[in-house]
């Protein structure tokens, strides 16, 4: 079973890494990476069968790939903590000569990260021919991959959603981050999408929802049962719902925290309701 | 001069096929994506051979070139196959953060490339896809000439580590190289000896730059014949040496003279040895429909062209 105080007291840790590492370089994205801390730490801590060294290939074990590259704060944070590399180099986020570039990169042979991601709407694919790569290597392990919202509005998504179930790619999981918010307001403003769900079901996914995309007990169900029915002949998407700025109170529900990043006294807020748990980098 | 034989019109696409068909046999790691062109790529006998590694993905090339990086990741060496069209312009940011800035071992194979595609017109004839793809850091761009070297290269970029852009076109044109010849990523191949001017050219224009250089011959020209099979990374010293004994030089290419193999001559040359040099190539416009001869006759890209244009540059030094 796993101890679900301590992946609370990890996801505590990571919205400190995540506000600290904006704060140090005034920019980043921190809204959607608080939003996604609590399934992060439960993909990486619980969920994924990963080799504790990092190998490109990937081969036998479980996959991840972050379409939506502008959440690599929270990406970066759990990573490190679970040893890809030492966390005091979250300290270098977004400087010159980092290896924590803006966006995710494999440019710098950061550990942990497998392809490039920023320019949105790129991942699914990737994720679907590492998927497929692994059915030719005759290895059974599954890919995992996440999305923004917004980021569907990108059509390559659906050309990747139309391929993933006409060829009955079934060792993918592929997760939407459903926060309901892009930069220039909710997507509902922005560009409707209408039902995120009714389509991923037209196109033939076998889609399921976790309510509370925030609460770690919640999607370690949610995620058990969507690996459950991998390899059933239908790609798996999951419906996380979120909430963005999670955890900090006046970075929640809103956009306005997309990509912005707090000065000294709303760090010093924000930090304080997030005690330190698995102690500071 | 030393002259060579065409031993039967052929397209270079069906070389690309032939190289792709035997990397089927030889390397298991090779797989092949293509989008709703199977029979345009000749890469009916991958598929039919290896139908496990071969993946139709439909007229998405976005997704294509997305699925193809994934599939490095486990080893796996994607060639990707359809118009140099769809190869490039309209997957630009697909090939530069998926492919060539996440360093995958991905082949972009790229049939009908330049005007010589002929009746389809412009919307399918692309004049920039060298320049797209040579401003890729790490990108290697390669333009073959005829079918056997076509083959060669299809085979030898399987054993590069890293992106490539293989270009290569749909009339059949002169078979000249050759067969089972060795082909070397980035080293230029001397076809004649001359010292008037240096002619280099790439694709389907190597054979006409060829055809041009015996007319020189004739009036009393001695041309140097480069063939520029790979734009990225060029052979420099091929150049510069070729250069050093002419003292003028004519590019030739079937591409726009924006972005092409002229202007990659015309920097190193401008850093090491600046030298007159006249372009073959498009001026800054579009294509439209008509035969390939047609075409290359009327957008200034034949042998005629390039007799023109070493007259030209001969007397400019």
């Amino acid at each position: 079973m796993a101890d679900i105080k301590h992946l609370e007291d990890l996801v505590t840790q990571v919205r400190r890494d995540i506000l600290r590492m904006v704060h140090k370089v005034n920019s980043g994205h921190p809204g959607g990476s608080l939003g996604c801390a609590e399934f992060f730490v439960a993909l990486y801590n619980e969920l994924m069968e990963r080799n504790e060294s990092f190998e490109m290939d990937g081969i036998g074990e479980d996959l991840f790939f972050l379409s939506n590259g502008h959440i690599s704060p929270v990406y970066y944070s759990v990573l490190a903590r679970v040893g890809y590399f030492p966390v005091d180099e979250l300290n270098t986020f977004r400087l010159i000569n980092s290896r924590l570039q803006g966006h995710p990169t494999t440019h710098e042979g950061l550990p942990g990260v497998r392809i490039a991601s920023g320019s949105l709407g790129q991942g699914m694919s990737v994720a679907l021919g590492a998927a497929q790569a692994k059915k030719l290597n005759n290895d059974n392990h599954l890919v995992y991959s996440l999305h923004g919202d917004g980021e569907l509005q990108e059509g390559q998504n659906w050309e990747a959603i139309m391929y993933a179930a006409g060829n009955k790619v079934d060792n993918i999981i592929s997760t939407i981050d459903l926060n309901g918010q892009q930069i220039d307001g909710s997507t509902d403003t922005v560009l409707p999408m209408g039902s995120i769900k009714g389509k991923f079901e037209a196109f033939g996914w076998d889609v399921l929802e976790i309510k509370d995309g925030n609460n770690v007990e919640a999607i370690l169900n949610g995620m058990s049962e969507a690996k459950s029915r991998t390899g059933k002949g239908k790609p798996v998407c999951v419906l996380l719902h979120t909430v963005m700025g999670n955890g900090v109170d006046f970075m929640m529900h809103t956009h306005a925290w997309h990509g912005k990043a707090p000065n000294d006294e709303q760090l010093e807020i924000g930090l304080a309701q997030n005690a330190e748990t698995l102690g500071d980098y | 001069m030393k002259t060579y034989t065409n031993t039967g019109n052929k397209d270079t696409r069906s070389g690309f096929g032939a190289g792709l068909t035997e990397l089927g046999k030889t390397n298991e790691n090779v797989v092949a994506l293509c989008a709703d062109l199977i029979g345009s790529l000749k890469m009916d006998a991958f598929k039919a051979n290896h139908p496990e590694r071969f993946f139709q993905v439909g007229i998405a090339e976005a997704n294509m070139m997305g699925l193809a990086a994934g599939m490095t990741i486990g080893g796996k060496i994607p060639f990707t196959g359809t118009f140099a069209n769809f190869s490039t312009g309209r997957v630009y940011d697909q090939i530069r953060q998926s492919i060539a800035y996440s360093d995958k071992n991905v082949k972009i194979c790229a049939s009908h490339a330049g005007i010589t595609l002929g009746e389809d017109g412009a919307t399918h004839q692309i004049l920039e896809d060298i320049g797209l793809m040579k401003m890729l850091p790490g990108m290697t761009v390669i333009n073959t000439c005829d079918f056997n070297q076509t083959k060669a290269a299809t085979l030898a970029i399987a054993d590069h580590h890293g992106p490539v852009y293989l270009r290569f076109g749909r009339p059949k044109v002169a078979n000249f190289t050759p067969e089972n010849q060795t082909f070397e990523i980035g080293k230029a191949v001397k076809l004649t000896e001359g010292n008037d001017v240096t002619i280099v050219a790439t694709g389907h224009l190597v054979w006409e730059a060829l055809e041009a250089a015996k007319a020189l011959n004739d009036k009393g020209i001695s041309a140097e014949v480069i063939n520029i099979h790979t734009i990225k990374p060029l052979d420099d010293k091929a150049i510069i040496d070729s250069v050093k004994k002419t003292g003028c030089i004519v590019t030739a290419e079937e591409h726009n003279y924006l972005g092409g193999l002229g202007e990659s001559v015309s920097r190193v040359l401008s850093q090491h040895l600046p030298t007159p040099q006249e372009f073959v190539a498009t001026r800054d416009t579009f294509g439209e429909s008509g035969t390939p001869a047609q075409l290359l006759e009327k957008y200034g890209l034949n042998s005629a062209a390039i007799i023109k244009a070493a007259q030209t540059v001969t007397k400019r030094k």
